[in-house]
């Protein structure tokens, strides 16, 4: 998948063309050993046919003249997607051709081998533009000076990259490691105590955890405010939950300054930037305007910083609940995917249910109405069906 | 559109568009994730128009926001199709191939010049023009619209307002040109094509087509149905006035309190010799009932299909058990007919779909379940299982041969009609209704979370006139329309202008909103006009508590 535009991430948006219907480029479908003939790196134009924008067939009218299937395709889909060239470049050695415009992390995904694919990522996401913060997805690349966040450089003709070095294993692991030193992570994705697993992290050598900061000191420090620590004890950003609604929390002793809330607030998904990230170098932190409770900030509660955290600092109010209780049980949930029953635009929604409770809901990231995103009706408008 | 009841476009096709024209929505707040997409367009260079009575969260995104009076959309587009015209902007290839009735339709126009215009909207004459220059000149524009234009008295007229805009500049049938109606609950679109519609059999056909007819009949085991078209809601209201409907049954609805003149029609359902209320919720319509079926909530207590705005049927899913006696739907209707003598079982959600899909041959015979599981949805058209469904319509528009362009598109001349409610001495002030962010229709769904956002109901006016009228924020007024009068405090909105007031209809247990509002109805559609009424604000005895603060405005 292309990282360009926001266009449905596959076949869960359902509208790419379907391959034996007559498009633009279409001797691509043919078959991947097309991709080794041929023109050299460069000259060719074969397209892509995943384009990124959900254009099918548009000779179906329900008041036409009544048309067969043979009619049909004779006029054929209309093709609107640009269409994009393919650059070859290496992965550890191998040569991989990929939509110009495509990241080395989609060549690693799409292409790679199981390992390859298998790139560490924490601030990315499939339905968010690259953010670039979290370097834990970096590779080498051939002629490049400093290592490289795969995310989100774009592949080049001949580029040659690699993902095996001991150099990117090493930094991986520092990543993993600092973080880990510093910030909750044991709320972390399955994927991201994973990766600390395979990395070999080991947070305690950086000595015990500082104790918590008091509720609301981290948010007044200001910039060039900050003293080197005595090495004595791990820098961490631990401080109290704040719970300030009764929709959400934000459990910022967790929080690795990601971004991903900030964007989905922002522009990649809702456009309200109630938040940002706050001060600078270990005092950065993100923050609403004015370090105001959310209730009287700009706000929306759509959640949907909730839907892209990686690391658990941002929960539903009700999974707080449980989990400060001892019931959580996410092995214990289902997840059913159904759609919203608010108003027309038809969100698919996943409601996480345990003991016949909803306790979360989210949205496919692949979906193309709602591309994981949603508003606060679809995350949080659910106790009218609670049978509690 | 065109014989088909469905907008014309994909959502994401606004992401890609030049220019958007949100005309009569405030989809920020009532369709946020449709505005997403519009978000996404205005990121990639979109321009976009707001029009609308207030300057809502959805304006305060566009390049421009023409602020006309409720009730003159008509006068406005019209205006906007004879800049067009005059301004030699016309789509003539478009409009010669593929449209019908240009003559009569420019004959119509010619009177709503830009000064009669700002005349009649309030909307100023070059804000005017150069929406029309902006639309015609775009390669790839959108009207979408909401309730802003449907919930008027004569409400179809004023969709083919619209319409006709688009004809007139060949903004539809390519992508990212469309007409996009924005639907209100997660299956209006569903329930029309299913053929909750006076005129409609399931899948669009009229009920009077012999060869639709044939084909139910074979599925059915019955033919015996009427071929004219039965009443629609506001019809139905006017027989049990007449006393010629002693008996409903009404199935998710709150006609109680979301009808137009509500204590009008809470008194016609008192007097129904037999009121059946199926429903998830005990109503206020329920306690008017004789008898209430418990259903279950089908979005996540049992399995079927809705239909989106863009004229996607997805799969909902049972994900929670429901509670006490909760039946589905279908299993409830299946039941009565039983006791009524004909035994219809208790099929599943999949197997009813089934028996749809084999009669919907146009645009559902394609949706099995495995394939709409697979897809994330399919919008119809989608005749046949190897189809992959149709997110953009009306493209043969554009199609070189005539025969395959098929039936021309035929613009539908229109004219200006104020709302029924007129404004004088008694009752200066326009009420409308608006929508919240965080709520939804009567509340019944949206009243059970805790929404950070929510702020008691009030009278939302202009600072202006409250000031005029010596009313402080906060102050409890008397709402008087003439069918009603309510009580509720006054919050100053920035987003109105002078002599423009709004309730939601959210919250009714706190105002009961409408019975202020007016029952008349658009004959086409059967809507009622609830975005018009005419008030007056009167002052009560001076015990007030003001509010701390201007009221917050969601969205922004």
């Amino acid at each position: 998948m292309t990282t360009t535009g926001k266009g449905p991430a596959g076949p869960g948006g359902g509208s790419t063309a379907p391959a034996d219907l007559p498009v633009d480029g279409a001797s691509e479908a043919a078959g991947s050993t097309a991709l080794h003939d041929g023109p050299p790196p460069g000259e060719r134009t074969d397209g892509d046919t995943r384009v990124p924008t959900a254009v099918g067939p548009t000779v179906v009218d329900p008041v036409a003249p009544a048309r067969g299937p043979e009619e049909r395709l004779s006029s054929g889909p209309v093709m609107l997607g640009p269409i994009r060239r393919r650059v070859s470049l290496t992965l550890d050695g191998r040569e991989v051709r990929v939509p110009e415009g495509a990241t080395i992390l989609d060549a690693l995904h799409d292409e790679g081998t199981p390992e390859q694919a298998d790139t560490p990522t924490i601030c990315w996401a499939p339905n968010m533009d690259p953010i670039n913060a979290c370097r834990v997805c970096v590779v080498e690349v051939e002629g490049s000076r400093a290592l490289v966040p795969s995310c989100a450089r774009q592949c080049e003709d001949g580029m040659a990259v690699r993902t095996d070095t001991e150099k990117v294993k090493h930094s991986r692991r520092m990543v993993l490691e600092l973080l880990a030193s510093s910030v909750d992570m044991d709320r972390a994705s399955a994927d991201v105590q994973r990766w600390m697993d395979e990395y070999g992290v080991d947070a305690q050598r950086y000595g015990p955890p500082a104790p918590p900061a008091a509720a609301g000191e981290r948010d007044r420090r200001h910039a060039g405010h900050h003293h080197a620590p005595d090495g004595a004890t791990a820098a961490t950003v631990h401080q109290p939950v704040k719970v300030d609604n009764d929709l959400y929390v934000r459990d910022y002793s967790r929080c690795v300054l990601c971004y991903k809330c900030v964007n989905a607030c922002g522009s990649d998904a809702q456009f309200t930037f109630a938040i940002t990230a706050a001060g600078r170098g270990f005092d950065a932190r993100i923050a609403t305007e004015y370090d105001n409770p959310l209730p009287e900030s700009a706000c929306v509660y759509c959640g949907n910083c909730i839907g892209v955290c990686p690391t658990g600092a941002l929960i539903s109010r009700r999974e707080y609940e449980l989990r400060e209780a001892g019931d959580w049980h996410p092995e214990e949930q289902t997840v059913s995917t159904t759609v919203c029953s608010f108003c027309g635009v038809g969100c698919n929604l996943e409601l996480h249910v345990q003991q016949n409770e909803i306790v979360n809901v989210t949205s496919p990231a692949d979906h193309s109405v709602t591309h994981g995103h949603l508003c606060i009706k679809g995350r949080f408008g659910f106790q009218h069906v609670q049978n509690l | 559109m065109f014989g088909a009841g469905g907008g014309t476009s994909a959502y994401v096709e606004a992401e890609h568009a030049d220019l958007l024209v949100l005309w009569g929505s405030n989809a920020r707040e009532t369709h946020p994730i449709f505005f997403h997409h519009v978000l996404q367009g205005l990121r990639n260079g979109a321009r976009m128009y707001s029009v609308d009575p207030r300057h809502t969260s959805t304006a305060r995104w566009a390049d421009a926001w023409l602020g006309l009076d409720v009730g003159t959309d008509i006068a406005l587009a019209n205006a906007i199709g004879r800049e067009i015209i005059h301004a030699g902007l016309v789509n003539r290839a478009f409009v010669e191939r593929a449209t019908t009735g240009f003559d009569d339709y420019a004959a119509t126009v010619e009177p709503y010049t830009l000064e009669r215009a700002e005349e009649i909207t309030g909307v100023p004459a070059a804000t005017i023009r150069e929406l029309a220059h902006a639309y015609a000149r775009a390669d790839r524009a959108q009207i979408c619209w909401t309730l802003g234009i449907t919930e008027h008295h004569n409400a179809a007229d004023y969709v083919f307002a619209l319409i006709n805009l688009a004809l007139l500049t060949g903004h539809v049938g390519r992508y990212g040109s469309g007409l996009v109606p924005l639907r209100g609950q997660n299956n209006v679109q569903g329930g029309g094509d299913m053929g909750a519609i006076p005129a409609k059999l399931p899948g669009g056909y009229d009920v009077g087509d012999e060869e639709a007819r044939a084909r139910y009949a074979a599925v059915w085991g019955s033919d015996d149905y009427p071929r004219e078209p039965g009443m629609h809601l506001s019809q139905m209201f006017e027989a049990m006035e007449r006393g010629e409907m002693r008996a409903l049954y009404c199935i998710g609805e709150n006609p109680a309190e979301s009808e137009a003149n509500a204590a009008h029609a809470r008194h016609l359902l008192e007097g129904l010799d037999t009121l059946i209320v199926q429903d998830i919720f005990r109503t206020a319509t329920a306690e008017l009932a004789d008898v209430v079926f418990p259903a279950t909530a089908d979005w996540c207590e049992y399995e079927g299909t809705v239909t989106n705005s863009e004229r996607r049927v997805q799969r909902v899913r049972k994900a929670i058990e429901p509670p006490g006696q909760a039946r589905p739907d279908t299993h409830i209707i299946c039941a009565l007919a039983t006791r009524l003598g004909h035994d219809w079982g208790e099929p599943t959600a999949e197997e009813v779909w089934d028996e749809l899909r084999s009669v919907s041959l146009n645009w559902h015979a394609g949706m099995s379940y495995a394939r709409l599981d697979a897809l994330g949805g399919i919008q119809w058209p989608c005749p046949s299982e190897d189809h992959p469904g149709t997110p953009l319509m009306h493209a043969r528009l554009w199609a070189d041969d005539p025969a395959e362009r098929g039936r021309p598109a035929p613009f539908t001349p229109v004219e200006h009609v104020a709302p029924v409610d007129a404004l004088d001495d008694e009752f200066p002030i326009r009420l409308t209704t608006v929508r919240l962010l965080d709520a939804y229709n009567s509340g019944v769904q949206s009243g059970g979370y805790s929404s950070p956002l929510r702020v008691p109901e009030s009278l939302r006016i202009d600072a202006g006139d409250a000031a005029r009228l010596g009313i402080a924020n906060g102050e409890r007024v008397r709402v008087v329309s003439r069918r009603g009068a309510v009580e509720a405090p006054v919050g100053i909105d920035p987003s109105l202008r002078p002599g423009l007031a709004s309730f939601t209809p959210h919250f009714t247990e706190e105002v009961d909103v409408n019975v202020l509002t007016n029952d008349a109805w658009d004959p086409k559609s059967g809507t009622s006009e609830f975005k018009a009424t005419a008030i007056r604000v009167e002052k009560l005895a001076p015990v007030s508590s003001p509010m701390p603060s201007p009221m917050p405005v969601a969205g922004a």
